[in-house]
């Protein structure tokens, strides 16, 4: 099968690969970049497990073309870290008991990122609806929208002038 | 009401803490890991040469397999083997046979009939995922539909055809001797006849599918020593390592097993089957192979909780008092009985449920059906039959005029009352609930139904074994035979009575299937000084706590007796009797 170069900005660094025509961008990150942080959950764009950011919006890496990240620049939750110092929203997650058994957390927290990104005051409903993509099984969505919440009160205190 | 404060006393010594823990967030060992993103689940282990393996699935949920033409597929670009029941090293399985429960009855790949929508046939592995999914796509099956079953009753009718041939009257088969689990205490009959009211109920459930984030898989790889490694979602690593084992007819020792990260279970991960077809995949390929559900798979053959049918009887005194109670309960195994003999054992010991019943009869059925075999998910056997009797009591509650809290509260089991399966029930609260829930609830209940008390009330009388009404009807094959209806304790057969106080025969532990699985008694000193000297426990633990230190009555002889510590008589085997069966646990001894 014939493959195609792809170049894009992969959490700031720029990262060229070579796909095949059919392979969706969550496989090329996984096999071809080797950033396992997005996951397979469904392969069929209904479970928000492998939720990246595109130019800062979330998108279904499973639902996205490999050839189409040109030129793009990709946000996974590889990149909310800086070095050993955490996002605030993965400091709320761990403060929270927003995870148990983990798997939904990369994709839910690149949801959440959106929103602060957007809108650094989100009400209650604004969260809910800002995940309601990504769906959770273990941990339920109370204390997701709780980490959130209080993230985003974190962040709100750390602009403050 | 002061909550639920009186019962830390039992923890009052272990906990400085004062079980400051619930109710609020703790922080998760792995959670950096999580919330990273470097939490390594099964499929973030990454292999170089890595091959993918699909399955070819029956789209019947009951057929015979005429015949199976794999020739286009065999030659399809990226295929590298094509992997079928002969295959297969033991190709017949029960899961529980690791505890030497129930007789083998489910094949890893079917070569003569599928008893389940889904069930699979053939697997294929090729360089990508895409090129297994084609070439098994292209597999041509010739298939014979034959009729089927997908209700617990239709599958127990007279003439239902038989799902799986190891069970022909589509029953599990308990103690070598009924078709069913059966809990006999006290004499419901002569209940019903002092009753003032009978209420009957019929309740179902719905099989539920656990539908974990991360779909079941596993990656096996050929690894040095002439050993195999694999990553696996399972919930149940070294259950999966000992069920590879045993099919693939190799010795553990060969199999390095890798799991823990799980993305997330509910008891669907247990089943042990992606972890032999993707073992058998790397052995017969040498290659690493990867055989993952996708999330169809997940929703279609993963194996639900199942769906259960109770059937409820009660025969009530006009004050509320629930004088006897019957069960008759089917479990719908699905195809296979993975989990479900097992479930059934769970909910008979948890009849008739929190309350304390003088007379309680239950009959309850592992039932083969042509659905998706079930197995565990979060208190399977509990929570359907809890749901039943929750509901029961309510209906109870409305038949004699009574608030249905305060129904519960004039029920429910006290420290030391004598449970249907003859035990005593301990650290007992389910009257402190049900005031703590009417409180919370705004429910008002009656100033005596608030001054009762778990701790008070029971033993003495409450703790006797009635005297108790027998059967024999349900042996195995009886209803087929005999064309016995579908209806509660119908059948044949003497009975009888055993007299009051009786506890019931001591079950023997299974002798070793073969010498050496028998335990190495010289080796294991403290269980042989175990047996040489029981150790005494203080008579103190044995009796009802009470912080309002109101004398408990004294046990009755038999009680005490029950009691005793437990002297082994012989030391304590474990493992699979049957002749012919590897002599370990998990697979051939390797040599």
């Amino acid at each position: 099968m014939s493959k195609s170069p792809v170049s894009f900005e992969l959490n700031g660094s720029e990262t060229s690969l070579f796909v095949e025509g059919g392979q969706n961008l969550l496989d090329a990150l996984r096999r071809g970049v080797g950033d396992l942080t997005p996951k397979f959950g469904c392969n069929q764009g209904t479970c928000g497990a492998c939720t990246v950011l595109i130019d800062g919006q979330p998108f279904l890496s499973c639902l996205v073309l490999a050839v189409n990240a040109e030129g793009r620049s990709i946000e996974t939750a590889a990149g909310l870290s800086d070095g050993p110092s955490l996002h605030p929203l993965q400091q709320a997650f761990i403060d929270g008991f927003a995870a148990q058994c983990g798997y939904c957390t990369p994709g839910m927290l690149l949801a959440a990122k959106t929103l602060l990104d957007r809108n650094p005051n989100p009400a209650r409903e604004e969260i809910a609806e800002a995940i309601s993509g990504n769906l959770c099984r273990c941990t339920g969505y109370a204390p997701i929208i709780d980490a959130i919440l209080s993230a985003a009160e974190i962040v709100r205190r750390s602009n403050r002038p | 009401m002061n909550t639920v404060e009186f019962r830390k006393n039992l923890f009052s010594d272990e906990r400085p803490e004062n079980l400051s823990e619930i109710g609020r967030p703790t922080v998760r060992q792995d959670i950096l890991g999580h919330v990273t993103g470097r939490s390594a689940f099964y499929d973030d282990h990454q292999f170089d040469g890595l091959l993918h393996m699909r399955c070819v699935r029956s789209p019947h949920h009951h057929a015979r397999i005429r015949s199976v033409d794999f020739s286009n597929a065999e030659r399809m670009d990226g295929v590298r083997r094509i992997v079928g029941p002969n295959d297969v090293p033991k190709n017949l399985n029960t899961l529980l046979s690791l505890i030497n429960f129930g007789k083998e009855d489910e094949p890893l790949l079917s070569g003569e009939k599928t008893a389940y929508r889904g069930e699979p046939v053939l697997a294929v592995i090729a360089d990508t995922e895409r090129q297994a999914r084609v070439a098994a796509s292209s597999v041509r099956v010739e298939w014979e539909p034959m009729p089927h079953v997908l209700d617990v009753e239709e599958a127990l009718a007279p003439g239902a055809p038989t799902v799986n041939e190891t069970y022909p009257d589509n029953t599990f088969e308990y103690h070598e001797r009924y078709d069913h689990q059966k809990l006999r205490f006290g004499d419901v009959d002569k209940g019903f006849s002092e009753a003032d009211r009978i209420v009957e109920g019929r309740y179902r459930m719905s099989p539920i599918e656990q539908a974990p984030i991360e779909t079941c898989g596993a990656i096996a790889a050929p690894d040095t020593g002439d050993r195999f490694v694999c990553y696996t979602s399972t919930q149940a690593l070294f259950f999966s390592l000992a069920t590879t084992a045993k099919l693939l007819d190799t010795a553990s020792s060969r199999l390095h097993f890798i799991g823990g990260t799980v993305g997330g279970g509910f008891g669907g991960k247990v089943d042990s089957i992606v972890e032999p077809m993707a073992v058998l995949g790397a052995m017969l390929s040498g290659r690493p192979v990867k055989f993952m559900w996708d999330r169809e798979e997940e929703m279609q053959v993963g194996a639900p909780r199942g769906a259960e049918l109770w059937i409820i009887k009660d025969g009530v005194a006009a004050d509320g008092r629930i004088l006897a109670r019957r069960f008759t309960g089917y479990f719908d195994a699905g195809a296979y009985t993975r989990l479900s003999s097992y479930a059934v054992v769970k909910s008979t010991g948890h009849l008739p449920g929190p309350y304390t019943i003088p007379n309680v009869a239950s009959n309850v059925y592992c039932v083969f059906t042509n659905r998706t075999p079930a197995t565990a998910m979060r208190g399977f056997g509990i929570t359907g039959v809890d749901y039943a009797i929750e509901c029961q009591m309510d209906r109870v509650a409305e038949a004699v005029g009574m608030d249905p809290v305060e129904l519960r509260i004039l029920n429910a089991y006290r420290d030391g009352d004598m449970k249907a399966h003859r035990r005593v029930a301990k650290n007992t609260a389910l009257i402190e609930c049900c005031q703590v829930a009417a409180e919370k609830a705004g429910w008002r209940i009656s100033p005596d139904s608030t001054r009762q008390s778990s701790l008070e009330g029971g033993g003495g009388r409450r703790a006797e074994i009635p005297e108790t009404a027998t059967d024999q009807i349900g042996r195995i094959g009886e209803r087929r035979r005999s064309r016995i209806p579908v209806e509660p304790l119908v059948g044949s057969g003497p009975r009888g009575r055993i007299p009051a106080g009786t506890a019931g025969p001591a079950v023997e532990a299974a002798p070793p299937q073969r010498p050496d699985m028998a335990m190495d008694w010289e080796r294991e000193k403290s269980a042989a000084d175990f047996v040489r000297e029981p150790v005494k426990r203080p008579k103190t633990a044995t009796q009802p706590q009470s912080r309002l230190a109101a004398a408990p009555e004294p046990l009755p002889p038999a009680q005490e007796k029950a009691e005793a510590p437990y002297i082994p008589k012989a030391p304590f085997n474990r493992g699979v009797r049957k002749p012919g069966v590897s002599r370990f646990l998990s697979g051939t001894r390797r040599r």
